[in-house]
């Protein structure tokens, strides 16, 4: 805090001297979109000094176009048959965080898949309301580094506006989301149509043959407005469809948007083709009529001599499958990150591979190239490209609150926010969290809630959703100390559940019991146990699929229909059995009766009677709770009890009987499957 | 393996009818009486017949047992010889003590009918003169060793030692040979020397037995392979047994080890995988061989599927060892389990019972239901409003709001306190504000004052009182000296009158005249005490004592009121034993079964008075109102002891437990010389609980900043403690 006040002192000093005309944020956030005000909120409620850039009038200018058929397919779930404020954001995919109850997006929309203008107009409120300060019609257009070695990461970053403005930021929080189209350049590629300007219109459509390039969510989209007026529409793309319920992930194309696989596999004319869009040609006929055909017979041709001079896939092969003339061809090919504005300076690299629409950054969100620069939203979804929901605003709100927490913790030496709970809280903090938080639901295997033991594992102190990505750097980057081992709570699918080619239909697809809760395959929370924090080196050759290095002890919590993970039998009591083997404690509850009986036979109580009966809070319990207690065997009913009788009186024997029984239960063998099982 | 199976069924199910039959020996009527042409007329070619002849009708116990025991299967009879008949059988004196077995009309062997003693011997002696081909009698090694090498690489060989025949485990052996006689070759002897071949220490007096592999043994100068039967010969054991060593040594499982099931599964013992993958397979094949024969009888080794990380046999096999060690000691309910118990013992405690009354719908009427919304307006309703917030999932706190009705329903009319409830699991926002970080919390909100969270016991008594209490302002401010003294009588303030509770009067001095006279009425009057001074009322007696104050800090002072608070020679209880456990010392306990003597009292309570507050607790408990002081007892000594016993339980140094020898009598001399024994190590403990010494933790959990908070924090401590100040 003195650092950041001195700095500006320096600053201001620097402004006087009149070098250049710039004005100073310790935070710069580029673009008003919902990751960008999500992080205004984060960096206002903490009282920081920072300004959002944005290029409209307005905030969320991308919503204000896209989705050009404005039908969002974020679901807007408006019941749940809860009230659990927490919980219920498990099923709103677009509501952004805040403490202001009137800024839940079900607010704004009845609609499950709400209009794109509905967004629009929350992401208005939200600045407002809550008194974002937001620079709008401001582009930056030029961002640089300016080195100086008392600035926070070593140089500040310098952002030129459209009128030759500049702005000078400690740390430049990247919000600009994806939003450059992406296009192919092929022969012919001049009589494509681009999503961005197509007609959304169904009649310009009417009576047309349609080839549609891309198969995304765009693309479908677009086909599902067209579908009932075209001749027929055929789609064309490297890769085979993938389907968001057979992947689990929200980005592959979403049931609202399949109608094309419905009639392509119904025979109803339309299609899907896999291909090469970089090997295709387009040449258009004397009529207008658009053909396909290959660059290859395009190569030494003069293209100018007309339709006739070119040679056409079905002139050597007469039944090739797009023979037929389309009259549009409609590109649908997503978007990407805009790489342009950045100096090179600051080695802002595009991803590899299938990541390349997205800049390469660290699993701390901050930029491959540039200390103190952080990609937000869904920019920064190449952490979990493909596999969980960063990329969309159910899931970078939690992120960006990551980052925010992580950069308190740089900057301004506020620890991440934690709780110290008794040790006998630990099966209950853990229920409570599984059963209704959303950041750890809706960014499954990214986000994890970490629990830090305590010396004797007497106390616990406990992490919300913090990036497992970093797990080894946990003591940096949060101020908080793991002396004595720690839980990492995470949700999971089953591995080899999901996959574009996987039937995610078939019989015995879920399990029900808790011995087998490894095989669970829909997401169910696992609890990783580390005697220590895991090392760097360890988390690098982390086993492919995992999210995380080899535990020394390993929970799944068995997969639940409801997600309500709060029964007794399955679920909460082999948690707590797996607790307490990674322990060595017992972590039942007592009521006083029994904790009177241990204090005076034993040397060491269990924490529940040490942590409340030994300081008066025992549980007393009512008459009717002791008859179930000595009806289960829990309790001896030492009223009833004959001492003449010196044999084992019978209840005595009923818990022996229940003593053996629960003995029976194969907790740690089934360990030993869940290890023999990943260990290869 | 059906028809054997049929056999091994007939040979169980006779008998079970002997253990059944026996008792009704009384019943002549079973009997058959036939004459000698009689039975020689009934006697089946291919059957066996044991016969018994007698002159008189008076059958010895031989022929009753023959008759019952052999129905069915063996026919038996008992034959009366008409007084003519000199023939063979009835003729000559001797041959009447004699039973004869038959096969056909052929006379197979004759027993003396004091060989014939009781089942046991009867059906070892029939069987053993049956089965004589099936079951090979020798008697020297070399008889044994010739037998071994004639079966190498034929059949089994089952070698039984018996230390005498006709006994029950002879017996056994027999009955299994009647259904394995023609799988296995079967080898008995009475000889202990032969028995030293099999290399452990022979235990002869004990009978024994060896399944010997010679089927697949090659070499004839080795002796076969032998896995020895681990337990008593019964036919149980054998079989089971010999139905282990016909298993395949190794199974190869190519599915989920948990789908397998083999005969080992089937008897209830430990199967071993042996995880393998093709490139290591021949190795691991070869370890799981080893390790087969190792645990040959134990368990069962499969080798499935793919992998297999094994770093020692050994390892597999001092698992499996231990687990057997424990499951025997468990079986033999040994006392010195206790540890054990703690850690195995799995109940849920409190879960289980709540869980046993989920479907009961609680009467939740009287206590409002809060939700996010209705919070803040709720607590604007009542002058007091207490808040239960809790989980509905979470089982300490089901069983907290079963308390909470209770105290709702003993609360039902009582103006200005509203009893209310918040759902965490429904409204975590309230519950965050509240700042409740555990399930389940009490909080009471007075109007303009901060929210006091309750932390005493979790009980429907307790809550009540504290609920009570916590109406009256605290601390109270009284102003006359009428005031003062009705508060000491426990009259003022009138809504607590029906409460017992405990009192202190804080009595300080301001500079008024008025309050001059104050201090000379209290200095004067009963307490003797001069300002500033706490008065303490105890609930159970009637006397009140005067405290001075000098300058102590809150904490201080918090430490000596619950120190004074404490009896000097208290009934323990469940609620009140946590208070005495803090003071770290030991306990002095005289268990009783209802209220004690007069005379033990008095002794008792001089010994308390005497110098025992400084080193020990001494107390007493009444089984009656607290009976888990059974369990406590039984703990100490496995069994109750007469009642009253007195004990001296060390629970902090050691956990050693000490009995009041219960042939003197308690009296405060006795008592004294006896813990001046006990200091001097001259005594034995009469129990000693726990092995390693850890201390529970003990915790100062005050830390205030002035006196009325202290005052506060007190009461919430001690639900039936009011606290007032006396300001004149």
């Amino acid at each position: 805090m003195a650092r950041g006040l001195f700095l500006r002192l320096v600053l201001s000093a620097l402004c006087a001297a009149g070098a250049a005309a710039f004005l100073y944020h310790d935070y710069c956030v580029l673009g008003a979109g919902p990751a960008g005000l999500q992080a205004a909120y984060f960096l206002q409620r903490a009282g920081r000094d920072y300004v959002v850039f944005e290029r409209s009038h307005a905030p969320g200018s991308f919503f204000a176009i896209y989705p050009r058929h404005r039908k969002l397919i974020s679901i807007n779930k408006r019941h749940t048959g809860k009230s659990n404020s927490e919980f219920n954001l498990r099923h709103d995919w677009n509501s952004l965080l805040s403490h202001e109850p009137r800024l839940l997006f079900r607010r704004y929309s009845r609609q499950f898949f709400p209009h794109a203008d509905a967004m629009v107009r929350y992401l208005e409120d939200f600045a407002a309301i809550l008194g974002l300060r937001v620079r709008y019609d401001t582009a930056i257009v030029h961002v640089t580094l300016e080195k100086e070695p008392r600035a926070w990461n070593g140089h500040y970053f310098v952002l030129s506006d459209q009128n030759r403005q500049s702005y000078k930021c400690s740390c430049l929080l990247v919000a600009t989301g994806t939003w450059v189209p992406n296009v192919v350049n092929f022969p012919g590629s001049e009589y494509v149509e681009g999503y961005e300007t197509v007609s959304t219109n169904p009649e310009d459509f009417a009576g047309q043959t349609v080839l549609i390039l891309g198969r995304g969510n765009s693309a479908f989209e677009t086909a599902e407005n067209i579908l009932g007026v075209t001749n027929f529409i055929h789609m064309v793309s490297r890769s085979r469809v993938r389907l968001s319920w057979a992947t689990h992930y929200v980005g592959d194309l979403r049931a609202i948007n399949n109608g094309l696989l419905d009639t392509y596999q119904l025979k109803s004319l339309d299609g899907l083709l896999e291909g090469d869009l970089e090997d295709l040609a387009i040449v258009k006929d004397k009529k207008g009529k658009l053909h396909i055909t290959l660059r290859f017979y395009l190569e030494n041709k003069n293209i100018s001599a007309g339709i006739d001079g070119i040679t056409l896939p079905q002139d050597e092969l007469d039944n090739f499958a797009t023979r037929a003339p389309y009259d549009r061809v409609i590109r649908c090919l997503g978007w990407k990150f805009d790489f342009s504005i950045y100096n090179r300076s600051l080695r802002m690299m595009p991803g590899r591979g299938n990541k390349s629409k997205y800049p390469q950054i660290k699993p701390n969100y901050e930029s491959r190239g540039t200390r103190g620069l952080f990609v937000l939203g869904t920019a920064s979804h190449s952490v979990d490209f493909r596999k969980s929901a960063g990329g969309f605003i159910h899931g970078f709100r939690y992120t960006t609150r990551a980052v925010h927490r992580l950069l308190e913790n740089r900057h301004h030496g506020v620890p991440w926010p934690s709780a110290v709970y008794p040790i006998t809280q630990l099966t209950n903090s853990i229920i409570r969290r599984v059963n209704e938080a959303s950041g750890l639901y809706q960014m499954f295997s990214v986000l994890a809630d970490i629990i830090l033991l305590r010396e004797n594992a007497t106390a616990f102190e406990y992490l919300e959703e913090y990036p497992v990505g970093i797990l080894a750097e946990l003591e940096t980057q949060t101020g908080r100390k793991a002396p004595a081992g720690l839980f990492v709570v995470v949700m999971e699918y089953g591995r080899n559940f999901s996959g574009d080619d996987k039937d995610v239909f078939y019989y015995n697809r879920a399990v029900g019991e808790a011995q087998h809760a490894w095989q669970s395959n829909f997401l169910h929370p696992v609890i990783y146990y580390y005697k220590r924090l895991p090392t760097e080196r360890e988390m690098r050759l982390h086993p492919p699929d995992w999210p995380l290095p080899r535990p020394d002890a390993i929970h799944h919590i068995v997969e639940d229909f409801l997600t309500d993970w709060t029964a007794p039998n399955a679920h909460i009591l082999p948690l707590r059995r797996f607790l307490e083997n990674c322990l060595s404690t017992d972590l039942r509850n007592f009521f006083a009766e029994s904790c009177f009986l241990f204090a005076l036979t034993r040397q060491k109580l269990p924490p529940f009677c040490q942590q409340g009966y030994a300081r008066l809070q025992g549980l007393i319990g009512n008459e009717r709770l002791r008859r179930h207690a000595v009806e289960a065997g829990l309790l001896e009913d030492y009223a009833v009890m004959d001492f003449s009788d010196d044999k084992l009186p019978d209840s005595r024997q009923g818990s022996q009987d229940q003593l053996l029984r629960d003995h029976v239960i194969p907790l740690r063998p089934l360990h030993h499957f869940v290890n023999a099982k990943d260990e290869f | 393996m059906s028809a054997q199976e049929d056999r091994w069924v007939s040979s169980f199910s006779f008998l079970l009818f002997c253990a059944v039959s026996i008792p009704m020996l009384g019943s002549a009527s079973l009997l058959q009486e036939l004459s000698p042409h009689e039975y020689f007329s009934g006697l089946q070619a291919s059957k066996a017949s044991l016969a018994y002849f007698s002159h008189t009708g008076m059958y010895s116990i031989a022929c009753i047992y023959m008759s019952l025991g052999f129905q069915g299967r063996l026919m038996s009879d008992c034959v009366k010889c008409p007084k003519e008949d000199v023939s063979r059988y009835c003729g000559k004196e001797n041959a009447l003590r004699k039973a004869y077995l038959f096969r056909g009309n052929v006379l197979i062997r004759e027993f003396p009918t004091d060989a014939l003693f009781d089942v046991n011997s009867i059906v070892a002696n029939v069987l053993f003169a049956l089965l004589f081909n099936e079951v090979k009698y020798v008697e020297t090694l070399m008889d044994l060793q010739n037998i071994e090498n004639a079966l190498k690489g034929k059949s089994n060989m089952v070698f039984a030692y018996v230390p005498a025949t006709g006994t029950a485990e002879h017996r056994a052996v027999m009955e299994v040979a009647f259904v394995y006689g023609t799988v296995h070759q079967f080898v008995l002897t009475t000889e202990a020397t032969l028995l030293k071949d099999t290399g452990k220490e022979p235990d002869v007096s004990s009978a024994q037995l060896l399944f010997c592999h010679c089927q697949q043994a090659t070499d004839l100068a080795q002796p076969c392979r032998r896995t020895p039967l681990e337990q008593d010969l019964t036919v149980l054991n054998i079989h089971r047994h010999l139905k282990l060593m016909g298993a395949p040594l190794v199974t190869e499982v190519a599915e989920d080890p948990e789908k397998v099931s083999t005969v080992h599964l089937q008897l209830g013992l430990p199967l071993v995988f042996i995880l393998s993958q093709k490139e290591t397979y021949e190795a691991d094949r070869r370890t799981a061989e080893f390790l087969a024969w190792k645990l040959l009888g134990k368990a069962g080794v499969g080798v499935p599927i793919k992998y297999l990380v094994l770093e020692d046999t050994e390892e597999v096999i001092t698992l499996l060892e231990d687990k057997s060690k424990v499951k025997q000691i468990q079986e033999n309910e040994d006392e010195d389990e206790e540890d054990e118990d703690e850690k195995e013992n799995d109940n849920q405690g409190v879960v289980e019972a709540v869980s046993r009354d989920k479907k009961r719908e609680l009467p939740l009427d009287q206590i409002l239901t809060l939700t996010e919304e209705t919070f803040h307006s709720a607590m604007l309703e009542a002058a007091q409003t207490v808040v239960l917030f809790y989980a509905s999932w979470e089982a300490v706190s089901l069983a907290v709001l079963q308390s909470y009705t209770e105290v709702a329903d003993h609360l039902k009319g009582t103006q200005g306190i509203l009893l209310s409830r918040v759902n965490c699991w429904d409204w975590p926002g309230v519950c965050t504000m509240e700042n409740v970080t555990q399930f389940p919390t009490i909080k009471i909100y007075k109007k303009g004052e901060q929210p006091i969270t309750y932390n005493g016991m979790l009980g429907t008594e307790e809550l009540t009182s504290f609920i009570v209490l916590s109406q009256v302002s605290c601390p109270l401010k009284l102003a006359t000296i009428d005031e003062a003294e009705r508060y000491l009588r426990g009259e003022l303030p009138s809504e607590l009158s029906s409460y017992h509770h405990s009192l202190v009067l804080g009595v300080f001095s301001t500079a008024t005249s008025k309050g001059e006279f104050g201090w000379i009425f209290f200095r004067s009057h009963k307490y003797a005490v001069s300002p500033p001074a706490l008065l303490l009322a105890r609930s159970s007696s009637q006397s009140v004592e005067g405290i001075a104050l000098s300058k102590q800090t809150a904490q201080d002072i918090v430490q000596m009121i619950r120190y004074e608070l404490l009896d000097l020679f208290p009934e323990i209880t469940v609620q009140n034993l946590p208070h005495y456990l803090q003071l770290r010392k030991p306990f002095l306990i005289l268990f009783s079964d209802g209220d004690i003597g007069q005379t033990e009292s008095k002794e008792m309570l001089k010994l308390a008075k005497e110098k025992s507050q400084q080193t020990f607790v001494s107390c007493w408990l009444n089984l009656k109102n607290t009976p888990v002081g059974r369990g406590v007892l039984k703990a100490y000594f496995a069994t109750i002891p007469s009642l009253p016993a007195l004990v001296w339980v060390n629970l902090h140094a050691g956990g050693q437990v000490f009995k009041f020898p219960s042939e003197q009598s308690i009296t405060e001399m006795n008592v004294l010389s006896w813990l001046e024994k006990l200091k001097a190590g001259l005594e034995i403990p009469s129990s000693k609980w726990m092995k390693n010494l850890q201390s529970p933790s003990v915790r100062n959990c005050f830390s205030l900043g002035n006196f009325q908070h202290f005052y506060r924090q007190e009461s919430m401590r001690k639900p039936n403690l009011s606290l007032s100040l006396f300001l004149p």
